[in-house]
């Protein structure tokens, strides 16, 4: 019985403590939102930092402010403006790169959509008359309110974009390792790359229902960018990238729960100390290497 | 001028089958042709390198054979069927720069993309399907000579590590034709003739027939079969000793060409215009 617990804050009992989060629905909502949430993006983000495309996802997670600002303002639900401005960003990501033009001129396109979302965002605030009082979560995240409607929508949509990933993993891969010989053996290179930034759209729509569309990138980028520090196997990499994305999330939730300070902050926080770890023992790894074998040398 | 692009001598001795076959072929690529009246053969097993300055159409050539690009005129045959039709059947390594530092993908990896990476879905781990495969990919690598290093980031393995693997990649799936374009230009001197052997090798030892397009001869001209050379809109094949000579280039290029004989041994081609040739007399 939900109604019987009572909040009495951090007991330092482990068990106690984790009877506390599971005590409120909402809480129970954020924690299975969280964890579909987490499980798409470290998929979907480790190939996108495969692909480099780290630029475009940024972009897609500017674009789902305004989207959900304009939801908002239209008295629609969230994660209608979510889904439909991300979906249409990924169609004009895909269109600039289907244009083909040079890298540069590529990213300046990007970023001047970046930029003209941003705008369309602040508009779209500023005519709702500043009663919009959920700004700061539509920027930073909120786990308060999150209905069961709004898990089974956040599943349905994850389990479509994984399977997708999945079917079409191995010449995803192999188009974003190497283009020419995948597009030589009859792998649809340009289509995957659409088909992508679709299924990328939809990792940022989703995730920015949780870290708010500026924190996007604490649970799309560095767990992903911190797995592939961490292995160069596939399969490993994809693992762990989802497990890390996991772990910061039911993390940042428990301590956004126990504490005073929003939950975009530790998810964000956290992902970004166990990246600056694995970086720091990285290279310490390497130095320690490269004083052995200089000193087999000397030997 | 159509005499130009004619076969010195015909190839292909008793039990040697034509592995590609070109017959007064021409490409045109945005309104420009490339090269025209091509006639040129590859025997099976044969190692034939593809030879001419910038822009004569080298991977053209390539590209053509990979079915890419479509013949403007002439006939063309691969494996015995019209280029493109067979895609599982020709390894390819196409012209590139290397991985870059920060690819943090194994080589061992980027081998079995040549095997697997074009099928869908997800094998189960600890399939027998699953196994078959990495066993060829092993194989393969042991047969590049890459396995001391083909576990380690690709990124990080020097250009001819890179290139070994590549080959590998090209090789894993019993191709009986490989086309590698430009594989030696990134490697110093010592890799590319060992590149160099280990395609005789593999030539030899898998049965394959290659075509390499390469910058300079020097390096691999002890492992070659057959040499193609373009240049002048044409092209020109035969052993090397009958197709790197004054007479036979001046002929391709109609302009004087001279090949010299260095005292170490080296050929060295002099008076051979760069730029792409001007063809309208060629067809007036």
């Amino acid at each position: 019985m939900p109604e019987a617990a009572v909040f009495q804050g951090l007991s330092w009992n482990p068990l106690t403590d984790l009877h506390q989060l599971f005590a409120y629905p909402f809480m129970v909502n954020a924690l299975e939102a969280g964890t579909i949430v987490a499980v798409m993006a470290g998929v979907t983000g480790w190939f996108m930092v495969l692909r480099r495309q780290t630029f475009a996802g940024h972009t897609l997670s500017v674009i789902a402010f305004p989207g959900a600002a304009a939801a908002s303002l239209a008295g629609l639900p969230l994660a209608v403006g979510y889904f439909g401005f991300c979906g249409l960003g990924a169609l004009a990501l895909a269109g600039i790169a289907g244009t083909r033009r040079s890298l540069s001129a590529e990213s300046a396109a990007i970023g001047s959509l970046q930029a003209l979302a941003l705008a369309l965002g602040f508009l779209f605030v500023s005519l709702y008359h500043g009663v919009l009082n959920g700004l700061d979560s539509l920027l930073f995240g909120t786990f308060l309110g999150i209905t069961t409607q709004q898990v089974i929508v956040l599943l349905a949509v994850a389990l479509a974009a994984v399977s997708l990933v999945a079917i079409a993993a191995r010449p995803l891969f192999f188009a974003s390792v190497d283009a020419d010989v995948a597009r030589a053996g009859g792998v649809p290179v340009s289509a995957l790359g659409f088909g992508f930034l679709l299924v990328l759209g939809l990792s940022v729509a989703e995730t920015s229902q949780i870290t708010g569309a500026l924190l996007v990138f604490a649970l799309l980028v560095t767990p992903a960018a911190t797995a592939h520090q961490l292995t160069a196997r596939p399969g490993l990499g994809i693992a762990l990238s989802v497990a890390l994305a996991l772990a910061v999330t039911w993390l940042g939730l428990a301590l956004a729960y126990f504490s005073i300070y929003p939950v975009g902050f530790y998810v964000t926080s956290l992902a970004f100390g166990l990246y600056v770890l694995v970086r720091l023992g990285r290279a310490l790894g390497r130095q320690r290497r490269a004083t052995a074998r200089l000193a087999l040398e000397a030997a | 001028m159509s005499t130009v692009a004619t076969s010195l001598k015909p190839k292909g001795g008793i039990g040697k089958e034509a592995a590609v076959t070109f017959d007064g072929a021409a490409v045109r690529l945005g309104g420009r042709m490339i090269w025209s009246d091509v006639s040129v053969s590859v025997a099976e097993a044969d190692f034939v390198a593809v030879l001419g300055p910038n822009g004569a159409g080298k991977s053209t050539l390539v590209k053509a054979i990979l079915g890419l690009l479509p013949l403007a005129a002439g006939t063309a045959s691969v494996l015995g069927q019209a280029p493109g039709d067979l895609k599982g059947q020709i390894g390819y390594l196409p012209q590139r720069h290397g991985f870059e530092a920060g690819t943090r993908i194994r080589g061992v990896d980027v081998v079995q993309l040549g095997l697997d990476g074009a099928r869908w879905g997800i094998p189960l781990p600890g399939s027998p399907s699953r196994k078959r495969d990495a066993a060829r990919v092993d194989e393969v690598i042991e047969l590049v000579g890459a396995a001391a290093y083909a576990r380690q980031p690709i990124g990080e393995l020097s250009g001819g590590e890179q290139q070994r693997l590549l080959i590998a990649q090209a090789l894993v799936r019993r191709p009986n034709l490989l086309l590698l374009d430009e594989p030696l230009d990134s490697l110093d001197l010592p890799n590319q003739a060992a590149v160099a052997a280990l395609v005789r090798r593999i030539c030899e030892d898998e049965r394959v027939a290659v075509l390499l397009v390469a910058h300079d001869i020097n390096p691999i001209i002890g492992y070659l079969d057959r040499v193609i050379y373009l240049a002048g809109g044409g092209a020109i094949e035969g052993s090397p000793e009958e197709v790197i000579t004054s007479e036979t280039l001046s002929r391709l290029y109609r302009a004087p060409i001279e090949v010299l004989h260095a005292s170490d041994g080296r050929l060295v081609v002099v008076g051979q215009p760069e730029a792409p040739f001007v063809h309208g007399d060629r067809h007036a």
